[in-house]
């Protein structure tokens, strides 16, 4: 398939603290083609999330966005006013966020709250949004429609809330679905559910741009991953390549880590060192002072993205 | 076999929510802790389990049953009475931020049970004693007058950990020690956690929603669902040969990290827990199970033994 749904291209966003500027986000540069699940995984702290909010526009102050494209569709959203970005948001892009009990308006009915999306992008009678938003709600695995249109969020489960909140975000049919930890906040079984009806709108067309730290839900959805580690891209390429050949060492940690609680070693395996402050980075490659493998290069220098083995593999590390 | 630590009998718990409506959190529900093990304790949220482990050390007291430590019945002591008790039975909580007073130092917050068990004498002993569980548990000694929010995730954890030890306790009910914290460091409070009690003999009570860590930490797994327990046994056996329906389907819902086994195909289970408050009549799983029929709608199953202590609570299975 041609084009991109979204492209980002080196993208800086950074928190100007009372302590100085954190560079949240650090030279991001990240595609979503069509039809695609991408995930992004790291550890808290890492920049997923500010990523994922850049390219809405919802980055809160102190933090903005420095430098950098985004490109959605092909078109620059990087710079646009206030109000066309409001147009975009909700139809062209959509985002829903890990605890739908804070994202949903705890005072207004979740029916009111589907069809208010349609009403504010499009023409559209309240009869016809009404119709519409129990058609969608149907779509996502809700039973029972007519009557859980009249709860109220905190009438709802976990699972459900979760569910509306997708339903929300897909009733214009976005090109893309910004889903930030979707499933953290929910039992194991629902979590299941919800990943499967993710797969299923992205096979009805819509791409998805998945963020999460839990690399279970990653392997089992994406097509493409990208792994950050301190703000910045450390490695990205297919799923399968990925986690069957991971070439950064910090990928190497983040899975051999899960990896060994699923299998009957005494020890489990860690990363040594704790996560770096980002006021306080190391020089040269962010990761070295926590590297089995780290050379007087990798000390004073920060490598650039290189080719590892295959195709679209890419990794930040002199090693590869 | 080994000594029975704590036992529950029957164990009841309501809490009222509102006006004539009940929660019921835990139904009759009977348990053995043995010296030394690790029971992990699973479930989706709301089945129980933090309740019950909360009444399995009393700090909730359970509206009927039993409750013995060490085979003495300690139900109906007054809270004065149970003090002795209390030193040996300590709590670890899930939320490192939520679970340390952000006006201590490390010193104080370690001090505090100590002080509270008068362990030691002088104002050195104290410190030198609160360096000690530091250094157990892996914090420098250098953070003595750092406060928590000085600290990490699993730093902090560490020192929730610290505080447990603190009393020379014999059993910790560990209450998803680990659920806030990423993979890595999660691994290394689960390392830290299997080396104290191989180095003190402690017994675990682990309560967690994640079957993998679950799996790798416990002795004997013990499954809730909705207030009562499906199905309790050794670690290997049930997760070799779940009994229970609803077993078999938290072991679907597992998210193995490789692409190769993507579990599309697995059955899921449709629907969510059902509300507390008006628990399904009969089995409570019924009314997600698809094996359910009318016995299960009428009849509570109770737990079946099949064998090497392995028991499950369901009608078909052990049919």
């Amino acid at each position: 398939m041609s084009g991109k749904t979204l492209e980002i291209r080196h993208l800086n966003t950074s928190f100007f603290t009372q302590k100085g500027e954190v560079g949240a986000a650090k030279d991001i540069c990240l595609e979503v083609r069509p039809g695609q699940i991408v995930g992004i995984v790291g550890e808290s702290g890492c920049g997923k999330s500010v990523t994922a909010r850049s390219v809405m526009g919802l980055v809160k102050y102190p933090g903005r966005v420095v430098s950098g494209e985004i490109l959605l569709n092909g078109t620059r959203i990087t710079g646009i006013s206030k109000k066309e970005a409001c147009s975009l948001r909700g139809s062209e892009v959509s985002m829903i966020f890990q605890e739908p009990m804070t994202s949903l308006n705890p005072v207004i009915k979740v029916g009111r709250q589907v069809e208010e999306v349609l009403l504010i992008h499009k023409k559209i009678t309240k009869k016809e949004a009404k119709k519409e938003a129990a058609k969608i709600l149907e779509a996502v695995g809700i039973s029972d429609v007519a009557s859980r249109m009249e709860c109220y969020p905190h009438q709802l489960s976990g699972g459900l809330r979760q569910r509306v909140m997708i339903a929300m975000a897909m009733i214009c049919s976005p090109s893309l679905l910004i889903a930030d930890e979707p499933t953290t906040a929910l039992d194991v079984t629902v979590e299941a559910q919800i990943l499967r009806l993710m797969k299923k709108l992205c096979e009805a067309g819509t791409s998805i741009l998945l963020i999460s730290h839990n690399l279970g839900v990653i392997a089992q959805v994406c097509d493409y991953v990208y792994v950050m580690y301190a703000g910045r891209i450390v490695e990205q390429g297919e799923t399968f390549t990925l986690f069957d050949h991971p070439a950064h060492p910090y990928t190497r940690g983040l899975l051999g880590a899960a990896k060994s609680l699923r299998s009957d070693a005494g020890l489990l395996k860690t990363i040594p060192g704790v996560v770096p402050n980002l006021l306080h980075l190391p020089a040269g490659c962010s990761f070295s002072p926590r590297c089995d493998s780290c050379m007087d290069l990798c000390r004073s220098e920060m490598p650039d993205m290189l080719p590892a083995g295959e195709k679209g593999h890419l990794t930040r590390c002199w090693r590869s | 076999m080994s000594e029975i630590l704590i036992e529950g009998r029957n164990l009841t718990k309501e809490f009222t929510a509102g006006r004539k409506k009940k929660v019921h959190a835990v139904t009759d529900v009977s348990l053995q802790i043995l010296q030394g093990e690790t029971l992990g304790l699973v479930g989706e949220s709301g089945c129980g389990k933090s309740t019950l482990g909360r009444l399995l050390i009393r700090l909730l007291k359970p509206d009927s049953g039993r409750l013995l430590v060490h085979g003495e019945d300690v139900t109906d002591l007054s809270d004065k009475e149970f003090g002795k008790y209390r030193r040996q039975l300590q709590l670890i909580f899930q939320d490192p931020y939520a679970s340390l007073d952000p006006r201590l130092c490390v010193r104080d917050l370690i001090a505090e049970p100590l002080k509270t068990w008068h362990v030691c004498r002088t104002k050195e002993e104290l410190t030198q004693r609160v360096l000690e569980k530091m250094e157990e548990v892996g914090v420098p000694g250098e953070y003595l007058y750092r406060y928590p929010h000085q600290f990490s995730g699993g730093q902090r954890q560490r020192i929730g950990i610290a505080r447990a030890l603190a009393a020379q306790p014999e059993l910790i009910v560990c209450d998803e020690p680990v659920s806030a914290l990423d993979v890595p460091v999660q691994n290394q409070i689960l390392n830290l956690l299997n080396q104290l009690q191989e180095s003190k003999g402690l017994t675990y009570l682990f309560i967690s929603h994640d079957l993998s860590v679950v799996r790798h930490i416990s002795d004997r797994v013990c499954v809730m669902f909705l207030g009562t327990i499906c199905e309790i046994g050794k670690t290997q056996e049930v997760f070799q040969n779940p009994m229970h329906p609803y077993t078999r389907f938290l072991m679907n819902a597992i998210l193995p990290p490789d692409p190769h086994r993507r579990n599309d195909q697995a059955e899921l289970l449709s629907g969510e827990i059902p509300s507390a408050v008006n628990p399904p009549s009969g089995c409570r799983f019924h009314t997600r199970c698809p094996y359910a029929d009318e016995r299960c709608r009428r009849e509570m199953p109770a737990l079946q033994d099949a064998g090497d202590g392995h028991q499950a609570a369901c009608h078909h299975t052990m049919n």
